[in-house]
């Protein structure tokens, strides 16, 4: 039996303030900004002043966008929790670290290095909500959350499970920062520049949570359907085009179907050519960039999932994402991703 | 579901860089514990580790890898774990889209990370190992070097890491996304990890002992193993038959606390429960149980109240390896399927080492010395930090 998998319930604490539920009515301006900061949402409306101060962003965010999610799609009960997170709790490795270095392995308390692995925080939504069921993290560069995704397509669709959670969360920490600077990967401090229009190399690095409930189950709180995912670390033997055909083929589309192409450029001179090329096979499809405003994080296709799904369920697209004028009706959705020309995912989205 | 067959398998420990050197150590019951020497900690003389005894110059020239290369220990053990994977299941990855790869860490490039932490900013030398922080490009190294060029991914959930691995590779075969997938962990031994568990307070300064009363804790170790999972059709298009099936597996959450088991063992007894019901199979018969067994009080007090309460007063034979290898973390679960797989093919049960006296708590003892015995299926659990708990059914080929 093969069922479908729609999104039912969303949350996002990210650079812009998507955790109050609006969608880009106010644009917050990072231009020739050095790191993206995340919008604060009120912590404590989900989590005890105490542990506020102890956690992490990643967790803090990812407690409040896992909690905006269920919240809306009125459900408690999960049969699996999965996330996905480039570069994990790297604020609690790079404290555990740090300390470690500096004091030649003396003085070390437990528990930045606890904090510090990767599966933190679906171990600690777990924990909060006492769920026993399944509970995976994927740790795969820009393919994480892409990742996570699959997972839970996989599961919903053979029925093995009917609702699941899932998340996209990034942070990131001042000495980690800086060496991605120092390798070029993060734009230098003041650096200078037009997002749309960019002649410097590096992204800006940037820090949020992305959460979705999905579940095989259509309500009147369906974002979304999910029809597709596909990812790969490399595109060897085929160029990008071939890449994109042969999935929408798979998924009996053709490119003129797909209303909107969402482009995961992150102003980034040397790759961003990339998606130039997967957009000349969408001449009719109105073309959407996102990260100007959200700038660049491994997980950032899981804040491109939660765009689509405001775009759905508004039938609007914000003027500030699109690159030409916005369509009014928008059936078809088809996320592209990839970073330095390596992690290319693509994310198929459909109206319902 | 449809039993997932398995094709292949490679490994690297400290008791053997193949599989048949695994093989005689456990049956000659030679372990791998000893002094940690290959990295200057102030702990070299007050833990014990499973540390393999080469270099990263002569696992770089094992591997072929040309000076330039940013390969971090963790990914150099793995790429030759999964490098014997795939050659044991005659396998060639070239133009095949249909085979992917599910690899699994928790160290990822850590080891390098902590030598050069503040030199990378100063120097240019190391540089190329920054961006070994992304986890994902230690996976990315090794399947460019394997020229896989299906779906792969990377799990990361600390001590069940590489069985999560598995579960993953045997659904992208079930749901028909793959034919063929090598799946498996990988984790060097650095001092961020050897600190970390010592500010835990459960690294035994002696050898560790699974299930003995006296247990200290654990000791910490190093290496690779991978399993190439194949689709039935897959096996018969190419004439191969299968070396064991992959039989049943679940994942499930002790939701109890960030890195202690539960007292009741309710993640692990749940995990095998589950595991059991997919297996189709009673408790009854399972031959063998491959336990987690990490030699901490909690765990193995834990993991032993779980077995109760799915066998009864029926506990089967069981046995910790970790005396043999450490603790190996993400890489624990995929180097105990590759020992599991062993048993059922030589009908052989692994002895536990280090064991004396039973614990007080209950009446469970472990398998100690190397015994022959009738295995059709094998119980393998690996349980793991935030909760994490995975048991998998290893089947004897033509069961």
């Amino acid at each position: 039996m093969k069922g479908k998998c729609y999104i039912n319930g969303i949350g996002c604490v990210s650079p812009q303030k998507t955790h109050d539920g609006s969608f880009l009515e106010e644009v917050i301006d990072f231009r020739n900004a050095s790191v993206y900061e995340v919008s604060k949402p009120d912590y404590q409306k989900y989590i005890s002043p105490v542990s506020v101060r102890r956690m992490s962003s990643a967790v803090k965010n990812s407690i409040v966008a896992s909690s905006m999610a269920l919240d809306e799609a009125g459900v408690d009960d999960l049969d699996a929790i999965i996330t996905g997170t480039g570069f994990g709790c790297i604020q609690d490795s790079e404290k555990f670290l740090k300390g470690l270095i500096d004091h030649d392995e003396d003085f070390l308390t437990p528990t930045p290095f606890i904090q510090s692995t990767h599966n933190t925080v679906a171990g600690q939504i777990a924990l909060l909500r006492k769920c026993r069921a399944y509970n995976f993290t994927y740790v795969n560069g820009a393919n994480s959350f892409p990742s996570a995704l699959l997972d839970a397509l996989l599961q919903i669709t053979s029925m093995e499970a009917n609702t699941i959670l899932i998340g996209g969360v990034d942070e990131m920490a001042p000495h980690t920062r800086a060496l991605f600077q120092t390798l070029g990967q993060f734009k230098k401090n003041d650096t200078e520049f037009d997002y749309l229009d960019n002649k410097t190399e590096g992204c800006t690095s940037s820090e949020g949570s992305a959460f979705f409930v999905l579940s095989n189950e259509h309500m009147e709180e369906t974002y979304a359907e999910v029809v597709d995912v596909f990812f790969l670390n490399n595109l060897v033997s085929q160029d990008v085009k071939t890449f994109t055909i042969e999935f929408l083929t798979r998924n009996n589309l053709s490119p003129n179907e797909v209303d909107c192409v969402l482009l995961g450029k992150n102003g980034d001179l040397t790759f961003d050519v990339v998606y130039d090329d997967f957009s000349s096979l969408f001449p009719s499809s109105n073309q959407l960039v996102f990260k100007h405003l959200f700038g660049e994080m491994l997980t950032a296709p899981a804040i491109a999932l939660w765009l689509s799904c405001k775009i759905f369920k508004t039938q609007s697209i914000p003027k500030s994402l699109a690159l030409d004028v916005p369509r009014s009706s928008v059936n078809y959705i088809l996320i592209y991703n990839q970073y330095r020309n390596s992690d290319h995912s693509l994310m198929l989205l459909k109206n319902v | 579901m449809a039993k997932i067959a398995i094709s292949g398998m490679g490994i690297v420990s400290s008791i053997g860089m193949n599989v048949e050197e695994n093989f005689n150590s456990l049956v000659q019951k030679r372990h791998g514990i000893s002094r940690l020497e290959h990295i200057e900690s102030k702990l070299n003389n007050s833990i014990f580790v499973g540390e393999i005894k080469l270099s990263n110059k002569e696992l770089e020239a094992q591997l072929g890898l040309d000076q330039a290369h940013n390969f971090s220990r963790t990914a150099m053990l793995g790429a030759i774990a999964a490098q014997q994977a795939l050659k044991s299941a005659e396998l060639t990855t070239e133009g095949d889209q249909l085979l992917g790869f599910v690899n699994s860490t928790s160290v990822g490039g850590m080891d390098m990370t902590e030598r050069f932490f503040y030199e990378f900013l100063i120097s240019d030398e190391y540089q190329r190992f920054i961006e070994l922080q992304n986890t994902g490009v230690n996976s990315k190294n090794i399947s460019d070097f394997l020229g896989i060029c299906g779906i792969s991914t990377t799990i990361s959930t600390a001590c069940s890491s590489a069985a999560n691995a598995i579960i993953l590779g045997a659904r992208l075969i079930d749901s028909g996304r793959l034919e063929r997938v090598l799946v498996g962990g990988t984790d060097a031994l650095c001092k961020f990890t050897i600190n970390g568990f010592n500010t835990l307070m459960i690294l035994s300064d002696d050898l560790n002992a699974p299930f003995d009363n006296n247990r200290k804790g654990l000791n910490l170790g190093e290496g690779a193993a991978y399993l190439v999972l194949e689709s039935e059709k897959s096996l018969q298009n190419r004439g191969k038959q299968a070396i064991a099936y992959l039989s049943g597996y679940a994942n499930t959450n002790d939701a109890f606390h960030q890195t202690a088991s539960s007292e009741a063992g309710d993640g692990a007894y749940l995990a095998m429960q589950k595991a059991l019901k997919k297996a189709e199979l009673t408790p009854t018969q399972i031959d063998y149980v491959n336990v987690h067994g990490t030699a901490t009080p909690n765990n193995d007090l834990s993991e032993g109240r779980a077995l109760i309460r799915i066998f009864g007063d029926c506990v089967p034979d069981f046995s910790s390896t970790k005396a043999f290898t450490g603790h190996t973390l993400a890489a624990a679960a995929s180097i105990e399927a590759v020992f599991s797989i062993l048993a059922l093919q030589n009908q052989v049960i692994f002895p536990n080492l280090n064991f004396r006296e039973k614990m007080i708590e209950f009446d469970l003892v472990p398998v100690t010395a190397t015994q022959d015995a009738k295995l059709y299926h094998v119980l393998s659990n690996s349980f793991g930090f935030g909760g994490n708990c995975s048991s998998l059914i290893f089947s004897k080929h033509g069961e």
